[in-house]
């Protein structure tokens, strides 16, 4: 433990940013703005999600923090070391016995449960802004579901493509009212907004709060002609042989050699421990000797 | 029969200055209105307040909208009136980048308003704006590309194409025929003129040009200084005008 | 044969350590205190102070040796500490116009009372370099004289009197505090000007030249520069009056712009208002400026699209905090999403290539 408070901020500030994660649970998908406190980590470093992890950790929680699906990449390593500091929670990094779960541009493979919640680090959190640069504006388009401008840049793609031709923080409507971004996942994720477990979404820098309730209803946008799909390498993993998580890409050599592995360590790890063996893996026993 | 629109003592001022005031007339399905006057005559200014881009200071503008008859659309909140913009109203700017996206392309500009009302299939959109291209004489091989490739005349023409696309009730135009041409204003007044026949549809129409509301429009308006000084049928004003504002207009004696 | 990569932890230990190492240099040169710090980079200290919102210059200096000279990050620091702090109550205003003087001018008076006082300015200093610096900074002192007993008014007071300046009325309202309510657009301008004061010297500068170069040009006129200390007062429940609580350090810019009026209102000078911590005097005229470029709206003239105008523009942009933590952090691992783009063009690409092969062999 430290000399700062609990989880770092202060209580007030922490019932502020409560207010703020009530408030968009109750309107599916809206942008609440709150007042985002200076963080000690830099704006777009994960400032909105630490704050909203801080605002609902309590003491008996057990905490996992994924940067691209691994628990230890860089930043990942950071922010669940500020929070061992600051709050002195038990930290893990199997998805299943995580209470509250931080995430930047992933969501498990493992199906969240009723009792956890993901947290996640949002850069930008208008969908509309790179269509409308005036925060004035969009906030008007919302209010009034003027939605037309984000189907005229998916039929641009397709004209131009011959296909939608956005891969990551693909927009989708929530509950059938509010458009949203879910955060820079792959849209291989999309389908996976729909889930048990609570979705809040914090962006600091542009200082906004949103959250997807439980069992709600998300739609990723399309046309009928054009359907939605997620997409993913078309290889099984390389360590564990799993053929329906996302995959990263390595170069391995430098005559073009590539390998694809699990982007969620956890779940790789755990297949392998089950005894799963991918084309260039070994089994789980003899890597950890 | 139930008017379409029905204008009421509209008055808009600027400080002291009179925008326009007094105003007030019926228009019946499938008429066209011509407003004429110099610039500074107030009849953008009317234009701007009747279509909501302006809040009049008195008066009321009701529409006969397909839910609950006639509506004040001063008072109403500004998501129907922007709900009625995008459906049973069109407005057609003097200049076409205003009323375009310039980054976009032809096809996804004509393509917006279907979108905006809930158009979800990409193929039924292409073939409409495939089919409108055509109707404002643009060929289909032109439908990818954006509009600043385009002439000013073709650019007026997928304004017009952008706007008629959802089969709008009410149609504004604010100087449709500035800023062109003579060879190429006669072309698109042809095409106008071919489609507010082939459409019934029915339009006000902001214009200093008396060719303009000579070819298109049933009724005119003509106002100075904030105020309509004479009105009547088309023909009648032009061919036998009463004001001797309205005599000066028509024997181009003002340059306007 | 691949085992997966595993160390985050150690790398960020390491590199941090080294870090360290690079902070203090080379260890045969004596190292900086914090009070050389303060005294000897003091503008420096004050840029810091200003632009992490926090009045404390040993903290300011501390933070500069920790950032190893690098500004923003030390404003950074500060800002972090900032958010910490307990907030004890709101000081009343400050008077400016009981200022003692370091500095006093005025670019549109020859004199008035207060007189023009220069101060320790660059201004007209040859800009060439000292090498007796490197040597030894042994200076004599300078010649002081005592402060004038006469008082300071703002020059503008003097406009004032005769209606030649538009009116500034004190407002009954407690402005919103930019650090602890969301900034929601429009903002009023006491959100604009807390936002400004705290924005970035280098982009302030750059907007505020735009304007003078014709990016919404309003003819600024420095009315008054004042730089120098004034007492901080804070109304105290307990005791039912105000009492004394520090000092601070201010640079204030009062700018007289081009003038307005109609038929009806006699044409009157407008105003910009710059105020920031400690001696910036670049600061407090870039803020003037760009005041007086955003009010276009309330003082009913043309948007002419300059960026200096754009409300949204300025204030979602000018903070440096905000500015660097989001371009730097294009440098963390993106490989999730390019993978997904990587996929998506694989695709597009394919499909192109069948439709070019289709066409060949038709």
């Amino acid at each position: 433990m430290s000399d700062y408070n609990f989880a770092y901020l202060d209580e007030q500030t922490k019932r502020m940013i409560r207010r703020a994660i009530l408030k968009g649970l109750a309107i599916p998908g809206y942008q609440v703005p709150f007042a985002s406190r200076e963080m000690p980590m830099p704006y777009g470093w994960g400032t909105g999600g630490v704050q909203v992890s801080a605002a609902v950790l309590t003491p008996d929680d057990t905490f996992k923090v994924i940067d691209q699906g691994a628990d230890d990449t860089t930043n990942a390593v950071s922010i669940r070391r500020f929070f061992q500091k600051t709050a002195g929670v038990a930290i893990t990094e199997a998805t299943s016995k995580a209470s509250v779960i931080q995430t930047r541009h992933r969501i498990p493979e493992e199906n969240l449960r009723a009792d956890q919640i993901l947290v996640y680090q949002v850069p930008i959190p208008e969908p509309l802004r790179f269509l409308e640069p005036s925060e004035v504006e969009t906030r008007k388009m919302h209010a009034l579901e003027e939605y037309g401008l984000m189907h005229v840049k998916l039929y641009e793609d397709i004209s131009q493509h011959g296909d939608i031709a956005t891969a990551y923080a693909y927009p989708v409507k929530v509950e059938g009212r509010y458009v949203m971004d879910p955060s820079p996942i792959p849209k291989f994720d999309n389908p996976k907004l729909e889930m048990a477990g609570i979705q809040l979404f914090g962006a600091g820098r542009e200082q906004r709060i949103y959250a997807i309730p439980p069992y709600t209803q998300v739609v990723s946008l399309d046309f009928d002609d054009y359907p939605f799909q997620p997409t993913k390498a078309d290889h099984a993993c390389d360590l564990c042989a799993a053929e329906d998580s996302y995959l990263d890409e390595l170069i391995v050599d430098d005559e073009g050699g590539r390998m694809f592995m699990c982007s969620d360590t956890d779940y790789c790890a755990n297949r392998r421990k089950q005894g799963h063996v991918g084309a260039q893996g070994v089994p789980y026993a003899e890597d950890q000797a | 029969m139930t008017p379409l629109l029905q204008v009421e003592n509209i008055a808009k001022f600027y400080g002291a200055r009179i925008g326009c005031t007094d105003v007030s007339f019926d228009l019946y399905p499938g008429e066209v209105m011509g407003i004429v006057g110099e610039s500074g005559s107030g009849k953008s200014t009317l234009l701007n307040c009747l279509a909501g881009h302006l809040t009049p200071d008195r008066g009321a503008v009701r529409f006969d909208t397909r839910a609950d008859g006639l509506r004040d659309t001063v008072t109403m909140s500004e998501p129907e009136r922007r709900m009625l913009s995008r459906t049973d109203w069109a407005f057609v700017h003097q200049h076409a980048r205003d009323g375009l996206r310039m980054n976009v392309s032809a096809g996804g500009n004509v393509g917006e308003r279907l979108m905006a009302v809930n158009a979800r299939h990409y193929g039924q959109i292409r073939d409409k704006a495939i089919d409108w291209l055509g109707r404002v004489e643009i060929g289909e091989d032109r439908i990818d590309d954006r509009p600043t490739a385009f002439s000013g005349g073709m650019q007026q023409r997928l304004q017009i194409a952008r706007n008629l696309v959802t089969g709008p009730r009410l149609v504004f135009m604010d100087e449709p025929t500035g800023g062109l041409d003579v060879s190429v204003q006669a072309r698109l007044l042809d095409l106008l003129r071919g489609l507010v026949r082939e459409m019934n549809l029915s339009a006000i129409i902001v214009t200093h040009d008396l060719a303009v509301v000579r070819l298109l429009a049933d009724r005119l308006m003509v106002m100075k200084d904030g105020h309509v000084i004479e009105t009547g049928l088309t023909d009648q004003v032009l061919d036998d005008p009463q004001h001797a504002y309205t005599q000066l207009l028509v024997s181009s004696v003002l340059q306007v | 044969m691949y085992v997966a990569v595993k160390g985050g932890e150690r790398a960020i230990d390491n590199a941090h350590a080294w870090l360290a190492e690079e902070r203090r240099g080379d260890v045969a040169v004596p190292e900086l205190s914090v009070a050389q710090i303060r005294e000897q980079l003091a503008l420096a200290v004050n840029r810091v102070m200003a632009e992490g919102s926090l009045y404390d210059p040993d903290l300011a200096a501390l933070a500069i040796k920790q950032a190893r000279g690098d500004l923003i990050e030390a404003i950074f620091l500060i800002r972090a500490y900032r958010t910490t702090l307990p907030r004890f109550g709101g000081s009343n205003p400050i008077e400016t116009e009981d200022m003692t003087c370091d500095r006093r001018v005025s670019a549109t008076f020859k004199d008035a009372p207060g007189g023009q006082i220069l101060g320790p300015t660059f201004d007209y200093t040859h800009r060439l370099i000292d090498f007796k610096l490197a040597a030894d900074g042994d200076v004599g002192t300078a010649p002081a004289s005592t402060p004038s007993p006469i008082a300071t008014p703002h020059i503008m007071s003097f406009l004032d009197r005769e209606d030649l300046i538009q009116k500034e009325p004190a407002g009954a309202d407690i402005p919103d505090d930019l650090t602890r309510t969301p900034l929601e657009l429009p903002a009023n301008r006491a959100l604009r000007l807390q936002s400004l004061a705290r924005g970035d010297e280098g982009f302030l500068l750059g907007l505020a030249y735009s304007t003078q170069r014709g990016y919404a040009r309003n003819h600024a006129f420095v009315a008054e520069l004042r730089i120098g200390a004034v007492a901080v007062e804070m109304d105290i429940p307990e005791l039912g009056f105000a009492i004394e609580v520090g000092e601070i350090t201010v640079t204030e810019c009062e700018t007289v712009n081009q003038f307005q009026g109609s038929k009806s209102q006699p044409p009157q000078f407008t105003r910009g208002y710059g105020l920031v911590f400690g001696m910036t005097e670049r600061k407090a005229i870039s803020m003037a400026l760009v005041d007086r470029a955003l009010r276009w709206k309330e003082l009913g003239e043309d948007n002419v699209g300059a960026p200096a105008q754009d409300e949204e523009f300025v204030l979602y942009h000018s903070d440096n905090i905000q500015a660097t933590g989001f371009l730097e952090h294009i440098k963390l691992p993106h490989y999730v999403d390019f993978q997904s783009e990587l996929e998506l063009i694989r695709k597009l690409r394919s499909e192109a290539q069948e439709n070019i092969n289709r066409e060949v062999s038709e």
